[in-house]
């Protein structure tokens, strides 16, 4: 069984439907990623998955229910998301920032993790007594991640990661987290540019308009003429 | 001597400085009383009881980051409880260990009340229905004397007993080792002992790893959330711990006063308890304390205006409690021009106002990633 099964999940704001009904599976190690135009209800599907807006339909990890549950508690069955604009705690300090991550967590492995993040992510260590809001939006995006997997996720929600990034750091960001995916962990990625998203990931969902209109492994998508004419602009 | 105590070059150094402080403060009312009058005593009284209720309002506007402007409607609830318990009101004459950490409990139940519907709201929001509760509280004391007299209305209540320890009532002068003490001196040290805990507890809070989530959801909510933290529970225990402080500081008062009527618990004292925290440094313990003392010390001072003139000038050209008023204002619009900060801010608000040069360079330049 997949580790999240998401069956009609809907999300509504008032009267707009953002998320009308979609089934989603992402599997025990998988990289998965979600593309869509801006507007499409990517982001709040990952908003509805971990509690931040009311959401009806059916969330499942690994077969226990989430539907309902308050976001903290989400979170502590071993959802981590990145939320975009990253919501890094801007007036602390980098390390600071990382040890918020493992909040929730009572074992000892913290350190052993904290080394692991900055084992990938040197520049963090470098600036670790450094306030994280005076980063440079890379590194604080590099943060954000770092900082959800201080919790030692079983699942990480990562939203648009490589927004309002230079494009070098785009490419620094999308090789880490091919890294971070070929350690094991299991990533639901959210992301506009179709492009980068469908080169890192194994499958892929495409949203429209609050539906998913396309499914299939990422290299079929991309070699797809419609997606092509649509997403990546050839 | 703060410095020392921070920073001690020696543990033997660190010690002497405790020493030092622990004598200074224990002669204090002495030396107040010899240089400046028995009156400066209790204005030395008054300064702890604001040290208190500072420090209990800073964590809920320094820690966690949520703005009330109705903290004195806790410090009411404390006043009034001790009042409702030890005076002749209601006939019962409760000792002042039992009614203070009822007070406390009381405070904390309505700190709870009042934090869970606004858990929604933030800033400005927040700021209007924490005033508006500040102001029910008010009118509540204000008008419930008829059908059934509770509060006695406007006129307040009178007569409330003293602290008592060991036989010995804090409301009158009496000889204690060949030492005449007035009520004023008793006060100071009960309510230094207060102090003292209340700081301690302050400080603990702040390493805690609640006073560590209080801090990530004035940063940012959702990323709280996103961090496995109950912001709901961890901000209704914001609210709780403060009124706590403010409810044990209202039976203090209502003991020491031995009087007490709503127009002590207005919207002005809220105000001022806030001012304290801003002038002294948000959120950062010797900031605030600092910030209390000055607020509570300078506004007396300052009532010595009238006499100066009247010496300089040969007469009292404008009233001191006008002047006194107008300098408050203008020390306040001074600090936020140039101290936006505080006084004694922690390193974290400080750098928050003042970006040093290097950050800000480094800042400019890593905007365009080109060291990759």
């Amino acid at each position: 069984m997949a580790l999240l099964q998401v069956r009609g999940l809907k999300v509504a704001y008032g009267g707009i439907r953002a998320v009308r009904g979609i089934d989603l599976d992402v599997d025990d190690g998988e990289l998965v990623c979600l593309i869509g135009a801006n507007g499409a209800g990517k982001s709040s599907t990952l908003r509805g998955i971990t509690g931040l807006v009311h959401a009806s339909g059916e969330i499942r990890l690994a077969g226990k229910r989430l539907g309902g549950l308050p976001t903290h508690a989400i979170a502590r069955e071993g959802v981590a998301l990145v939320p975009e604009g990253r919501g890094i705690f801007a007036r602390l300090q980098v390390w600071e920032n990382l040890a918020m991550g493992a909040y929730a967590r009572r074992d000892k492995g913290v350190d052993e993790d904290l080394a692991r993040v900055y084992e990938l992510f040197p520049r963090l260590a470098e600036r670790r007594q450094q306030i994280a809001g005076t980063l440079s939006g890379g590194e604080q995006q590099m943060l954000a991640i770092g900082r959800a997997l201080m919790s030692r996720p079983r699942l990480l929600l990562l939203d648009e990661p490589s927004m309002g990034l230079a494009p070098l750091m785009v490419r620094k960001i999308y090789d880490t987290i091919q890294a971070i995916a070929r350690q094991g962990v299991t990533i639901l990625l959210v992301e506009q540019n179709a492009h980068l998203a469908l080169q890192v990931s194994a499958r892929a969902y495409v949203m429209e308009s609050g539906g998913i209109t396309l499914a299939g492994t990422s290299g079929e998508l991309a070699s797809d003429p419609a997606i092509q004419a649509a997403y990546l602009g050839s | 001597m703060l410095d020392l105590l921070r920073r001690p070059r020696t543990r033997s150094q660190a010690r002497a400085a405790l020493i030092l402080l622990a004598v200074l403060l224990a002669l204090l009312p002495f030396l107040t009383e010899a240089a400046l009058g028995r009156s400066w005593v209790r204005v030395l009284d008054f300064a702890l009881l604001y040290v208190i209720l500072a420090l209990g309002l800073n964590i809920v506007v320094g820690y966690a980051g949520l703005l009330d402007l109705g903290y004195v409607a806790f410090y009411a609830l404390g006043a009034y409880l001790y009042a409702w318990l030890a005076s002749p009101h209601f006939g019962l004459h409760l000792p002042f260990w039992a009614v203070l950490p009822l007070g406390a409990a009381l405070a904390g139940v309505f700190g709870v009340l009042l934090g869970a519907p606004t858990l929604r709201l933030r800033g400005d929001y927040l700021a209007i229905v924490t005033l508006g509760f500040g102001e029910i509280i008010r009118i509540f004391m204000n008008n419930l004397n008829a059908p059934v007299n509770i509060t006695n209305g406007p006129q307040g209540i009178n007569l409330i007993d003293p602290v008592h320890v060991a036989g010995l009532s804090f409301g009158k002068t009496q000889q204690v080792l060949g030492l005449t003490l007035s009520s004023a001196h008793f006060y100071y040290y009960l309510f230094l002992a207060f102090t003292l805990a209340t700081i301690f507890i302050a400080y603990r809070l702040q390493d805690s790893r609640i006073g560590r989530a209080w801090v990530a959801i004035r940063e940012d909510e959702v990323a709280a959330a996103a961090m496995g933290i109950d912001t709901r529970n961890v901000k209704l225990l914001a609210f709780a711990m403060g009124a706590l402080f403010g409810g044990l500081a209202g039976g203090l008062f209502a003991a020491f006063q031995g009087f007490i009527s709503p127009e002590s618990f207005n919207l002005w004292e809220s105000i001022l308890i806030l001012c304290m925290i801003v002038l002294g440094g948000m959120g950062h313990i010797p900031g605030v304390i600092l910030g209390a003392l000055l607020l509570t010390v300078l506004p007396e001072a300052l009532r010595y205006l009238g006499d100066w003139q009247r010496l300089v000038l040969g007469e009292v050209l404008v009233e001191p409690t006008d002047l006194r008023m107008l300098l408050f204002g203008a020390a306040l619009v001074l600090m936020m021009i140039y101290r936006p900060e505080g006084l004694i801010p922690s390193r974290q608000r400080k750098r928050e106002f003042h970006a040093e040069d290097g950050v800000l360079e480094q800042e400019q330049a890593s905007l365009y990633d080109t060291r990759t």
